[in-house]
């Protein structure tokens, strides 16, 4: 049975009971049936809706909205009638102000619905019974679970200590009483945990913007954009990631107002349709080689801001190298190739980059001479073997063209905006964690395999002096919320392994809403609801200062209960009841004490609390000339020094040159060509280079199993005509893509919208073996390696070489 | 008689089905029954030249659902007179009247009908019309985060837009229907033709 055959009660019973004229009869069923027919009514299509509903009973509005990881937080509204939810909408009760624009949802948001009621979500408390990944469960009480729970928390603290404790990196849950957060209390008040640091989407951004400004915080509002005369839109798709609700209008504005906008991408994306003026398709993994030679561009023709790379920045060129390294290679004489023979000019980079070199050259130009002018980084490209070699090299480029503190410019890297893109917020008060260690999220699955290896060159942070390894490797996982335990970590074909051996991880937990991938490795798996049958609130993200309330919609289905709860539940096992729930305050006790706090202590933002909780979300209104990042620093660069060591913008970085390790982390930016990449030797067997985008049907691996969005944005691969030809495959063939670490067959769509040489697998699928181990539905992690980036030890699981061929 | 329509900007248009799935949810349709579909046009070839990949590459979105013909071909058809056209220019199918005999689904040139196997019966578009009757927008446009959709009095929304058409690839050629969708075509697109790239998901 595929997991997307419709097995709804509510639709069977609706088949089954429904014929067609019955409509009048629904209005004088009562009861359960009138509940059911109700539904029916309205998920058959066969009515207007409000009519239907309103001859039934009364409906309610709920303002709420979406809690999930995506950068969007919208509003959604929920019309509730006889408990049950039978539509959604979202913000359209006000003004749609272009400096303050509804939150309008995405198909992500809109089809919640089909979430809620899905026939696969989890109804009880499960326990294995057969080997881990094999998704064989039997029911048992919530007593029961809790308790085994809570016996092997005290067990595994008894025996190997708190450090051997882990929750996680998992984002399954947008909600303030949902997510890992939830577990993280719990354990901490336990005693604590091992921690982790870096997560899954920013690993190398944020680790090496502040190698170049000494901050994160390099970007400023998106109404700044409206400013810009030119946005290269590198590797950024906000069409289809949402990188915070609204941010593609904002795109659009911009262009209204007058930029124009270049998206260079592999993929012809959403973004290329819909946003861009023009689009340059560039092979992954090689924009730094094509920065580079935009950068030689600049040099050789004059364009560089002389004042600016003399004044405010270090190592540009032999004249402005730090003390000590006078005599290391400056950024010029990198470009140049007076060190290394090889000027990087556009000819070289059209070789690596795909793209001609006078496209190149004529970007360079563009990106010289347009003042101000923005290059903004996406995030897959960091995703990478070499991830932090774009992100500086994306952060030099604005340096050389004094783009940095104008308003309009963009100093790129993360860029977490200065004023006006966020709005207070509220959460548990936090709990310190006891254990000091902590690794990089990306080898968790080597903390398991062998932590008590482990040592500072692995990574690990917080160790004592004379202390040389964790003193335990992982043995109890504690999984709230997430499937980056299994799929969505890199190579799941060995972390499956790592997982079933119970001698590593003795006892694996999860709190889930369905039966993910990850969910499969679970000792016991506790059933929680969606943030629709709580209390909560949406958290921040990196644009949109807006806070969404998420009142309870409806009951909890199934008996299932929050993230919340289920920890309080253990809690109480464990005898930090009452420090875990602050004595006995529940999802609403809590969100009511946040509506308090904001609507006290920002009551210009959120005003009271009855209106906060009326209206259900609210907005920091945008300001005319928002400020901008670096500005004061511009204006005087003694003053204001950057918290670089220098207090400078260090094109050269004397503690990236430290570290001695110049092949992979050079102290300036360089193109580095990849392992897994057509220049190595995978490719003589994999000729193909992979990618996995963030698809449209899916929040990472959230909404794979809901129909609605199957529909809408099936999962295949995406290959180019050139590329199907050769094989033979036609659109909708089933291909088989594998490497040496796994393989999965899939349909193909054949589709020019992607570059010669370079296939697309929407990440996110939920792995789903056949008997041979073959992955049914396309989860790119049977791909993909663990292998993590030299200096940020992140993510890099857009860099694979695959091979395909129709079956 | 007012007659309402439907204008999208092409060029604005990301594809992303917000106005598809926001119909779907208020119709409460089972996958494969869609009152508003995206459709992905384009084409486009490329050409390896030295080192590089040059792409002659074009794609737009069309939004589209029931264009509320102001002669509309799917009415007259109908044997039991299950469709009208109301003072706002709606064409809707009373679903009472409906025997599922497909007449209108065959007569439209735009698939707008949909069968509903299960009940027997054709739906389609109503133009959300107890919103809109109730002083409300149609909920696919309201949906659009790209604001690129708008509805109303169709010789208001040509005022607007003057250079709109309904003459856009891959739609049927109109005849004499006069349907009340008005496009801005995509200029990326030139006059270059596309054809439909997402057969599966229509
Ligand atoms: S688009 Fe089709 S269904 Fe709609 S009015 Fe015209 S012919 Fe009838
Ligand atoms: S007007 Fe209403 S029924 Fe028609 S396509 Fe839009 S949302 Fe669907
Ligand atoms: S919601 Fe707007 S942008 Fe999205 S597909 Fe529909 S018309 Fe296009």
């Amino acid at each position: 049975m595929s997991i997307h055959e419709d097995t709804n009660l509510l639709n069977q019973l609706n088949q089954a009971t429904l014929s067609r004229r019955s409509f009048l009869q629904w209005s004088a069923a009562t009861g359960a049936a009138a509940l059911l027919t109700s539904n029916v009514n309205l998920v058959n299509g066969l009515y207007p809706l409000e009519q239907a509903l309103a001859a039934a009973g009364d409906i309610q509005v709920i303002p709420t909205g979406c809690a999930h990881n995506c950068g969007g937080r919208c509003v959604l509204k929920a019309h509730v009638q006889d408990g049950i939810i039978i539509r959604i909408t979202s913000d359209t009760d006000r003004p749609d102000d272009p400096l303050d624009p509804q939150l309008r949802a995405c198909v992500r948001g809109r089809s919640y619905r089909r979430r809620v009621y899905a026939p696969d979500r989890l109804k009880s408390p499960l326990r294995r019974t057969g080997p881990r990944g094999s998704g064989l469960y039997e029911e048992i009480s919530w007593e029961e679970a809790v308790d085994t729970v809570a016996e092997n928390l005290i067990r595994v603290k008894e025996t190997y200590g708190n450090s051997a404790i882990y929750s996680h990196y998992a984002t399954g849950g947008g909600s303030t009483t949902a997510g890992s957060g939830t577990a993280a209390r719990l354990l901490d008040l336990f005693g604590g945990r091992l921690g982790y640091y870096n997560n899954y989407s920013w690993a190398c951004v944020q680790v090496a913007t502040p190698t170049v400004y000494g901050t994160q915080n390099t970007g400023q509002s998106r109404l700044d954009w409206l400013n810009s005369k030119l946005i290269l839109m590198w590797g950024w798709n906000p069409a289809e990631m949402i990188d915070g609700t609204n941010t593609m209008y904002f795109v659009k504005q911009a262009r209204a107002a007058g930029a124009k906008t270049i998206v260079i991408d592999p993929r012809h994306t959403m973004s290329a349709v819909g946003l861009a003026d023009e689009w340059i398709p560039i092979r992954p993994g090689t924009d730094t080689a094509m920065m580079a030679a935009m950068a030689y561009v600049l040099i050789t023709e004059g364009l560089i801001d002389e004042n600016f790379v003399n004044t405010y920045a270090l190592g540009f060129d032999a004249d402005h190298m730090p003390a000590g390294y006078e005599n290391a290679e400056s950024f010029k004489a990198y470009i140049l190739g007076e060190s290394d023979g090889v000027p990087k000019t556009p000819a070289w980079a059209e070789e690596y980059t795909g793209v001609p070199a006078d496209t190149i050259a004529r970007i360079g130009r563009e990106y010289g001479t347009t003042k101000p002018a923005m290059l903004y980084q996406g995030y897959g490209i960091q995703r990478r073997a070499y991830g932090e070699q774009v992100v500086r090299m994306g952060c030099v480029l604005p340096a050389l063209t004094g783009n940095i503190g104008i308003p309009g410019g963009w100093a790129s890297g993360i860029a977490f905006a200065i004023g006006g893109e966020s709005a207070p917020g509220a959460g548990f008060p936090s709990v310190a964690n006891a254990v000091p260690y902590s690794v990089p999220s990306y080898m968790y699955t080597d903390a398991v395999l062998r932590g008590a290896e482990m040592g500072r060159a692995d990574g690990v942070r917080g160790l004592a002096e004379g202390e040389e390894t964790l003193p335990t490797g992982i043995k109890l996982l504690y999984n709230a919320a997430g499937n980056c335990l299994a799929n969505q970590h890199g190579n799941i074909n060995r972390t499956k392994e790592i997982l079933a051996d119970e001698s590593l991880a003795e006892f694996i937990v999860v709190h889930e809403q369905f039966l993910t991938p990850s969910a499969k490795f679970a000792d016991i798996i506790l059933p929680a609801c969606t943030f629709m049958e709580t209390f909560g609130m949406t958290g921040n993200w990196k644009y949109g200062p807006s806070r969404v309330l998420l009142p309870k919609v409806i009951e909890p289905l199934y008996g299932t209960k929050s993230d919340y709860a289920i920890a309080a539940m253990i809690a109480e096992r464990l005898g930090i009841y009452d420090e875990y729930t602050e004595g006995g305050k529940t999802e609403e006790d809590w969100y009511n004490q946040w509506i308090q706090t904001l609507t006290t202590d920002n009551a210009a933002v959120y005003g009271d609390a009855e209106a906060f909780t009326a209206r259900g979300s609210m907005t920091v209104p945008y300001t005319e000339n928002p400020p901008v990042a670096f500005a004061d620093f511009i204006a005087d660069p003694v003053a204001n020094p950057l918290t670089t060591p220098s207090g400078l913008v260090e094109i050269f970085s004397p503690a990236l040159a430290a570290m001695n390790k110049p092949e992979e982390i050079p102290a300036i930016p360089k193109f580095i060509v990849e392992w897994d990449s057509p220049w190595s030797p995978e490719a003589e067997n994999y000729p193909l280079q992979a990618i996995g985008n963030h698809y449209m049907h899916r929040v990472h691996s959230t909404l794979d199993n809901i129909d609605w969005m199957d529909e809408a944005f099936p999962q295949r691969v995406f290959i180019n005509p050139a590329d199907a030809t050769e094989r033979g495959i036609q659109e909708g063939d089933m291909v088989r893509i594998w490497n040496d670490r796994g393989a999965m067959i899939i349909p193909a769509r054949v589709t020019p919208r992607i570059m010669p040489g370079v296939v697309n697998i929407p990440q996110g699928a939920w792995y789903t073996p056949d008997a041979d181990g073959v992955d049914r539905r396309g989860c790119v992690n049977v791909l993909t390696s663990e292998r993590p980036s030299p200096l940020a030890l992140g993510n890099t699981q857009q860099t694979m070489m695959v091979q395909v061929e129709k079956v | 008689m007012a007659q309402y329509g439907f204008y999208v900007d092409l060029n604005a248009c990301i594809g992303c089905k917000a106005c598809q799935m926001a119909c779907k949810d208020r119709a409460g349709n089972e996958p494969g029954m869609n009152w508003r579909r995206v459709l992905e046009v384009g084409g486009g070839d490329w050409q390896k030249v030295g080192q590089a990949w040059v792409p002659d590459v074009f794609a737009y979105f069309v939004p589209t659902a029931c264009h509320h013909c102001s002669n509309p071909p799917c009415l007259p058809v109908c044997p039991t007179a299950a469709i009208s056209k109301d003072s706002n220019g709606i064409v809707k199918i009373d679903v009472e009247q409906c025997i599922g005999c497909h007449y209108c689904e065959w007569a439209c040139l735009w698939g707008a009908p949909v069968f509903y196997e299960e009940q027997g019966i054709v739906n389609k578009c109503d133009f959300c019309k107890d919103i809109v009757d109730a002083g409300g927008s149609p909920a696919c446009v309201e949906a659009c985060p790209m604001r690129a959709m708008e509805w109303g009095d169709v010789e208001e929304l040509r005022a607007r837009h003057p250079e709109a058409t309904f003459q856009i690839v891959p739609l049927a050629d109109p005849q004499d229907f006069q349907p009340n969708a008005l496009y801005k075509a995509n200029t990326a697109a030139g006059e270059r033709v596309g054809t439909i790239l997402n057969q599966e998901e229509i």
